[in-house]
C-alpha cells in the first residue's frame, strides 16, 4: 500500500504518524490518514481542500502536479511526502 | 494567579503578571494574532497564525494552565475549488454576551463575522455581512483582502453589534447579526479620489472602541485621521490638527469617561515610524477639543516603535493603559499615560495586548 509521511515540523502541533493507506490518487491517500486523525486535515489543506499554499507533497520524488484537486496517481508502493515549504516564512 | 494582562506576539503568547514580571505562557514560536479574555469569563481564546499549517483556534478552560484546540473557522465550500475562500487570519474576537463563555465573534481575513454559541466547537459565517463583502467588493487594508478587526458588543444590548472593516467602514446589526447597516457616515478616505472621499463603503477605519458606559460614544483610528461619534455611530467627526500626526493604528477610550481618548501617532503610510524618532502617545481629555503629547518613560530618540491596531489597551478600572510595540518594547502606564514604565524590551514584535 502507498505510504504517506509528514513532515516532523508537524509533530509539535498534532499527531501524525506515517501511515500505509489504500489509495490511488494522493487525494485519496490524504482522505484515509485524515480519517483517522482528527484535525490534521486543517493543517495539510485549506478551506476548500486545496493544498495550503506553503506544503509540498512528492510522490515518489515528483512534486505533486494538481495541488487543487490532488488528482495525482499513486502506486502500490509509493512513497508520499508531506513537507513544509521553505517559501512562507 | 490570574495574569494582569496578556500579550499576543510574533513569537507566542505571554503573561504580564501584577509584579510587572513577564513570562511565556505557551505556542512559542507561533504567531498568535489575538487572544479573548477576561478575568470574569472561564473561558479564554487564543487564535494562531501557523503560516505553512493555517490559522487555529485554541481554548483554554482553566485561565491559560492549559490550552486544547478547538474548531476554526472555516468559509463555506464552492463548486469551484478554485476560486473558494479559505481562512487566512483571526484578527479580532469578542464575547457576545455579558454572563456567556460560550457565545462568541470571530472577525476573520478574508472580510468575515462569525459566530459560535458552543464555545468555538462550530462557527457560523455571518451570511448578511458575507453576501454584502461579495456585492460591494470589500479591498484590503493592511493585508490583501479586506479584515473584520474591531467588534464592539453594546454593553445595554448584545442584539446590538458594530464592526469595523478594513476597508469597508463601520457596520451595525440591531438583530445579533441577521441584518446590518452601513455606518461610517462623515469618514473621508483621504487615499481615494475627492468625488469618492465620503464614500462610506471605501473607509479604513483601524481600530473602533466604545465607551463602556456611554455606548453612545465611539472612536476610531483611521487610516487618515481621528474620528468619534457620540450618537451611537450614526455620524461620525473628524478631529484634525492633532500633533504631532492624525496617522496611526490604535486608540484606546476611557470605560467611564468618552470624552478621554489616546492614539498612539507615526508618519503616515509610507514610513509608519515615530515622528522624529520619538515615540509619543496623545491623548484627549475633552473628547477632541484639545490633545496632549505625552511622553515621559517613552523613547524620545532613536525610536521605531509601531504600535499596531491591537497594541494597546485600557483596563476596566480606567486606571492603567499598556502598550506593546512591533520592536518588542512593552509599557505600563498607572496613571493614564502620564507617565510610562518599561516591563520588556525583549520580547517579540506584539500584536495585541489584552488586560483581564
Amino acid at each position: 500500500m502507498p505510504k504517506v509521511t509528514f513532515t516532523e515540523n508537524l509533530v509539535r502541533h498534532i499527531d501524525c504518524p506515517a501511515c500505509e493507506v489504500d489509495a490511488n490518487t494522493v487525494a485519496e491517500a490524504l482522505q484515509k490518514v485524515f480519517a483517522q486523525y482528527e484535525r490534521l486535515g486543517t493543517y495539510i489543506l485549506d478551506d476548500q481542500g486545496r493544498l495550503r499554499k506553503h506544503i509540498l507533497i512528492s510522490v515518489d520524488d515528483n512534486l505533486l502536479n494538481d495541488r487543487i484537486h490532488l488528482s495525482d496517481p499513486v502506486k502500490q508502493h509509493s512513497e508520499i511526502y508531506v513537507l513544509q515549504a521553505l517559501s512562507g516564512g | 494567579m490570574k495574569p494582569l494582562a496578556l500579550i499576543s506576539t510574533r513569537k507566542g503568547l505571554f503573561r504580564l503578571n501584577h509584579d510587572k514580571t513577564v513570562e511565556p505562557v505557551g505556542f512559542l514560536g507561533v504567531p498568535v494574532s489575538m487572544v479573548l479574555a477576561a478575568k470574569d469569563r472561564v473561558r479564554w481564546f487564543a487564535a494562531l497564525d501557523h503560516g505553512h499549517f493555517g490559522v487555529k483556534l485554541h481554548r483554554s478552560d482553566d485561565y491559560g494552565e492549559s490550552w486544547q484546540e478547538i474548531a476554526t473557522p472555516a468559509y463555506p465550500k464552492t463548486e469551484n475549488k478554485e476560486e473558494g475562500d479559505s481562512l487566512k487570519l483571526i484578527w479580532s474576537l469578542a464575547y457576545a454576551e455579558p454572563d456567556s463563555s460560550d457565545r462568541l465573534w470571530a472577525g476573520t481575513v478574508p472580510g468575515g463575522l462569525f459566530y459560535s454559541d458552543d464555545g468555538g466547537e462550530n462557527w457560523q459565517l455571518n451570511q448578511f455581512l458575507w453576501q454584502k463583502k461579495q456585492e460591494q467588493g470589500w479591498f484590503g487594508g493592511g493585508f490583501d483582502e479586506a479584515g473584520i478587526h474591531s467588534i464592539c458588543v453594546d454593553p445595554r444590548d448584545s442584539n446590538e453589534v458594530k464592526v469595523a472593516v478594513s476597508c469597508a467602514g463601520v457596520w451595525v446589526t440591531k438583530d445579533k447579526g441577521e441584518t446590518w447597516q452601513i455606518s461610517a457616515q462623515g469618514m473621508r478616505a483621504a487615499y481615494m479620489p475627492p468625488e469618492k472621499e465620503f464614500e462610506q463603503i471605501i473607509q479604513d477605519p483601524h481600530l473602533m472602541v466604545q465607551c463602556a458606559s456611554e455606548p453612545d460614544c465611539l472612536w476610531v483610528q483611521h487610516h487618515n485621521g481621528i474620528f468619534k461619534s457620540t450618537d451611537n455611530a450614526a455620524s461620525w467627526q473628524e478631529v484634525k490638527d492633532v500633533a504631532p500626526s492624525v496617522f496611526g493604528f490604535a486608540t484606546a477610550v476611557h470605560p467611564t469617561d468618552p470624552n478621554k481618548a489616546w492614539f498612539v501617532p507615526g508618519i503616515k503610510d509610507e514610513c509608519r515610524i515615530p515622528v522624529d524618532g520619538k515615540l509619543v502617545v496623545t491623548q484627549t481629555l475633552d473628547g477632541g477639543e484639545s490633545f496632549e503629547q505625552l511622553s515621559e518613560g517613552l523613547p524620545q530618540e532613536l525610536s521605531y516603535d509601531l504600535v499596531f491596531r491591537h497594541g494597546m489597551d485600557i483596563d476596566s478600572s480606567g486606571e492603567k493603559l499598556l502598550m506593546g510595540s512591533t520592536t518588542g518594547n512593552l509599557w505600563i502606564s498607572e496613571d493614564l499615560g502620564e507617565s510610562w514604565g518599561c516591563v520588556s524590551n525583549h520580547l517579540p514584535p506584539v500584536y495585541a495586548v489584552k488586560f483581564l
